[in-house]
């Protein structure tokens, strides 16, 4: 077996078990050692990736994992979300009991959606979508004293319980009709079994993999998990698993032939409704974490786009990555801030926060101006790549949609800015500390970087290629 | 030179958030800051080639920023840019210079302004349209905090409705352009290389939408009737030099893009529909100039006669355009479109300026509100009245070497509507007339007696915006060489 194939998967796992080991032994007042172990272990990771980045592209360890452009940028992308993430943790979590267990059930998570991205068979993404999902219910009722964290979690469970049911049926129906899970020979497969019964695994399968994605129609869970989840697994749980979910369904897709199925429609109609959908019900929001949950799901329609053009356009596949990477350091920024500012949530709780702490806000707004995608920050060049491939694939309507989205979703990014910058402060707000405001800074330099400095990203981007 | 022209305003903006000063200094340190473009545009406007064989575009910087996509840091002006971008660093400095009510938040207030200047500016110095893209939607950032923070009555909403509104014409212009730079190929965004290809000559039906896109997007922007329904609130809401810069400069980003963009890259489809574009011109020139005789309120009233403004601009740009037309008068149309703007930015820029000044000393805009204020303020009155007739479109004032030019090329291509628009001069000279009289003349109300005169700073800032209207009235011959020499190529083409 090629193990070498699989480093960065193993340090992840190696480091959980280590720091679920380490946990249990460690005094209580020093279980906040296990977040720098952890940075540890998703560096050492992230590095193991970038040595896989000059490799030929190739699929590995008996047929099941995609080594290619597309897994290694999606996982790094992932890993540096964890390491982003975990640097929010171990002041919100300073007075946790069980402090030090969280980050072994954090990397767990991490490695779910590693291995979401690198799928290459019906199988693993199983394996994949249930040790993602296992690990984010986990982590989103992780106050299991907190009402609405515990409400959080659950919804979370019920619905992956029923998308995740879906997903292994859809399997078992497609191994029943091929006789193979193996991506490869799916794609390159005979055609005699009926249609409608193709069809039928075929959408069960993409609602188990929307489900991670926060796509419609297995979106539900999203605002209540990032309302209700500790704000540092909530940053995490509305980025790394999507990252890897849209890499999976890029990659079960494309099996198909137009012919057989018509999918380029069916993503095409997900991404439409899941974008409307998010910002119609973002809009009226005044809690600011559940904004932020219903922004989340808008965001995933308008990386569905790239989706629904993949392999008509050259760009596409860049264009989906490069939107993933802005999207994700935007959205930590967000997190990162409501996390600095101790999970405050009330819309009126941010009157002022211009004056209070000038910085702050300046994070806050830069994280929304980029995933509304004004330039020159990194939401415009995501955006600005997947309105230039969907045009140039011929879906000139979806990029339409697309804009008309984004400017209501304008509106409810400056309901929240405005309180923030032309109101005077009510009371003194407190802030968490040294750690998150380290996380805070660098995201939010990162999404101005992508945007001012994004050639070289791009540029190694398009030599990303998506095996079968 | 047109780099650092847009860095230093930025870097300015920068530098204040690490500053500590007391107010007065914020303002000053900001006026030097501020007048280093305007320094800069002169000089290039002195070194500006203006003889036959010149290169349409000079003082060109190309840069990579994103190769790949055939974006890149490109600036450059022909005469149209250097006149508009010169004459929005002078209304800057102006708006920097007004002493402005900034609620203990002067180094905020000053860093967002050179924010502004160095956007704005950049609209109209690029070569790039991904570039152009950038600073256009800066702009209404900048705008945005300067109206919600600094405005006043329901400032918030009317921030929020600008931007959402303006912003929605902006993604209709990237989406034109992605439509546009798609049909060249290798991908570019250079907009030298763009006006040189037409890239989408003979297309018809992309090329109508791509059309329909950069009017849509740019007509928010002028605006013109129907799509200005955001413009007055923001107006009324902002504080007075904001709406100066929004009413001088911002408003030019339409009419100049609609130059710039459609009329040099698809110059064949726009052409094609340069009627229905005259049409809607006189639309605006007329509904502009009505509704504002309707209004009460000081600023609204102002506001809606930029409505009828640019309406001007806009039949200036559609008669020029024009098959058929004789170039003489196709090239004077557009020449007198551009010398509208600048006028309309010198002079809407100083009544706003004015409409300000009105805020700080009572706080009410209402005109019947006010009379006989000719007793108590001379300086304002004059000030008012000088802007006042200019607007109005008075030989020997600037408005009127514009109005002039525009109406004279727009006869020889569309007589009746040319006749028709000329009534909106008709009634704007009415409601001018009546504004006056109203605030100046008649008997002074009571709570009105203790209205105080302009400040030195007041009339020394208005003073340089009326010298240059009456400059531009009587030797217009400065301005139109620049001009003549970018509009002789933009006609010449067909």
């Amino acid at each position: 077996m090629p193990v070498g194939d699989v480093l960065p998967e193993l340090s992840v796992l190696v480091s959980a078990v280590v720091l679920l080991l380490a946990a249990s032994f460690m005094r209580e007042r020093d279980q906040w050692l296990a977040a720098p172990g952890a940075l540890i272990g998703l560096t050492v990771a992230a590095a193991f990736c970038l040595a896989q980045l000059g490799e030929a592209p190739r699929i590995t360890f008996s047929g099941v994992w995609a080594l290619d452009g597309a897994s290694i940028w999606a996982r790094l992308i992932i890993l540096a979300t964890a390491a982003l993430s975990v640097l929010l943790t171990p002041e919100w979590l300073r007075t946790d009991r069980r402090h030090g267990e969280y980050y072994a059930i954090f990397l767990l998570a991490t490695l779910g959606a590693m291995l979401l991205a690198g799928a290459a068979d019906l199988m693993q993404l199983i394996m994949a979508v249930l040790l993602s999902s296992v690990t984010g219910y986990t982590l989103a009722a992780y106050h299991r004293n907190w009402p609405l964290s515990v409400e959080a979690g659950m919804k979370y469970f019920l619905v992956g319980a029923l998308a995740n049911t879906l997903l292994v049926l859809g399997v078992t129906l497609m191994f029943g009709l091929f006789a193979t899970t193996d991506y490869g020979e799916l794609a390159t497969r005979t055609n005699d079994s009926p249609q409608w019964m193709t069809h039928v695994a075929f959408s069960l399968v993409v609602v188990g993999v929307a489900f991670k994605l926060a796509a419609v129609p297995a979106h539900t869970w999203m605002p209540d998990v990032a309302e209700g989840a500790p704000p540092p697994a909530a940053a995490f749980l509305t980025i790394a698993p999507k990252v890897g979910a849209a890499i999976a369904l890029a990659r079960f897709v494309d099996l198909f032939p137009q012919e057989d199925i018509a999918w380029r429609a069916v993503v095409a109609t997900i991404a439409v409704a899941t974008m409307t959908i998010g910002n119609l019900s973002a809009l009226g929001q005044n809690d600011v974490r559940r904004m932020l949950g219903w922004s989340s799901v808008s965001q995933s329609g308008y990386a569905l786009m790239a989706v629904a053009v993949l392999g008509l356009d050259p760009y596409a596949l860049p264009a989906l990555l490069f939107f993933l990477a802005s999207y994700a350091v935007a959205n930590l920024a967000a997190f990162g801030v409501v996390t600095q500012l101790r999970g405050r949530t009330n819309l009126t709780d941010y009157r002022g926060l211009a004056t209070a702490h000038p910085l702050l806000a300046a994070a806050l707004i830069l994280s929304f101006l980029s995933l509304v995608g004004i330039p020159p920050l990194a939401g415009f060049v995501g955006k600005l790549a997947l309105f230039v491939t969907t045009i140039e694939s011929g879906y000139a309507w979806l990029a339409v949609v697309a804009l008309v989205n984004t400017v209501v979703s304008l509106v409810y990014y400056l309901h929240v800015l405005a309180p923030v910058y032309f109101a005077e402060p009510a009371r003194p707000m407190h802030t968490l500390g040294y750690w998150a405001a380290v996380s805070v800074f660098l995201c939010a330099s990162f999404t101005l970087a992508l945007g001012g400095l994004a050639d070289p990203l791009w540029r190694m981007l398009s030599q990303a290629t998506l095996l079968p | 030179m047109l780099t650092a022209t847009i860095l230093i305003p930025l870097l300015g903006a920068l530098a204040f958030s690490f500053l500590r000063l007391n107010e007065p200094a914020y303002r000053w340190l900001a006026c030097g800051v501020g007048s280093a473009p305007l320094l800069l545009l002169v000089a290039v406007w002195l070194g500006f080639d203006t003889s036959a064989g010149a290169p349409a575009f000079q003082y060109v910087v190309d840069y990579p920023w994103i190769p790949a996509l055939g974006i890149g840091w490109r600036m450059g002006v022909d005469g149209i840019a250097l006149v508009i971008a010169t004459m929005s660093a002078v209304l800057f400095v102006a708006a920097i210079a007004w002493p402005a009510e900034t609620r203990g938040r002067a180094r905020e207030y000053y860093a967002w302004f050179l924010f502004l200047e160095a956007v704005s500016l950049g609209v109209f110095l690029t070569l790039d349209l991904a570039l152009f893209y950038v600073f256009f939607d800066l702009s209404l950032v900048g705008l945005f905090f300067l109206i919600g923070r600094w405005g006043h009555g329901d400032a918030e909403r009317a921030a929020i409705k600008f931007f959402v509104y303006t912003f929605a014409g902006s993604l209709a212009i990237l989406l034109a352009i992605i439509g546009l730079v798609l049909a060249t190929d290798p991908l570019t965004f250079d907009m030298r290389t763009l006006i040189a290809e037409q890239p989408l000559a003979g297309m018809d039906l992309r090329a109508t939408l791509v059309l329909v896109g950069f009017v849509v997007g740019f007509g928010i922007k002028t605006p013109f009737v129907p799509l200005h329904t955001w413009l007055p609130p923001a107006h009324v809401n902002a504080p007075g030099p904001a709406s100066a810069v929004l009413a001088g400069v911002l408003l030019k980003m339409g009419t100049y893009g609609l130059i710039r963009i459609p009329y040099s890259m698809l110059s064949e489809t726009f052409a094609r529909y340069a009627f229905v574009l005259a049409v809607l011109a006189v639309i605006s020139i007329l509904w502009g100039a009505l509704v504002s005789m309707a209004q009460r309120n000081l600023k609204r009233r102002i506001a809606y006669t930029s409505v009828n403004h640019m309406g001007y601009v806009l039949l200036g740009i559609a008669a020029a355009a024009t098959i058929g037309g004789e170039q003489a008068a196709r090239q004077m149309a557009l020449t007198g479109a551009t010398v509208e703007m600048v006028a309309h930015g010198l002079i809407t820029g100083a009544l706003f300026l004015i409409c300000g000044a009105f805020w700080q000393r009572t706080g009410d805009y209402d005109l019947e509100h006010y009379g006989g204020l000719s007793q108590v303020a001379p300086n304002l009155t004059r000030f008012t009245v000088l802007a006042s007739f200019a607007s109005l479109g008075l030989p020997g004032l600037a408005g009127f070497v514009a109005e002039l030019q525009i109406f004279v090329g727009a006869f020889s291509v569309y007589p009746w509507l040319a006749a028709i628009a000329l009534l909106g001069i008709l009634i704007t000279a009415a409601l001018f007339l009546q504004m006056l009289q109203q605030l100046f003349f008649g008997e002074l109300p009571a709570d009105r007696q203790g209205f105080g005169d302009l400040a030195r700073v007041e009339i020394g800032t208005l003073a340089i915006l009326a010298l240059l209207i009456v400059v531009i009235g009587i030797y217009p011959n400065w301005l139109l060489t620049p001009i003549n020499s970018a509009t002789a190529f933009l006609t010449a083409g067909f």
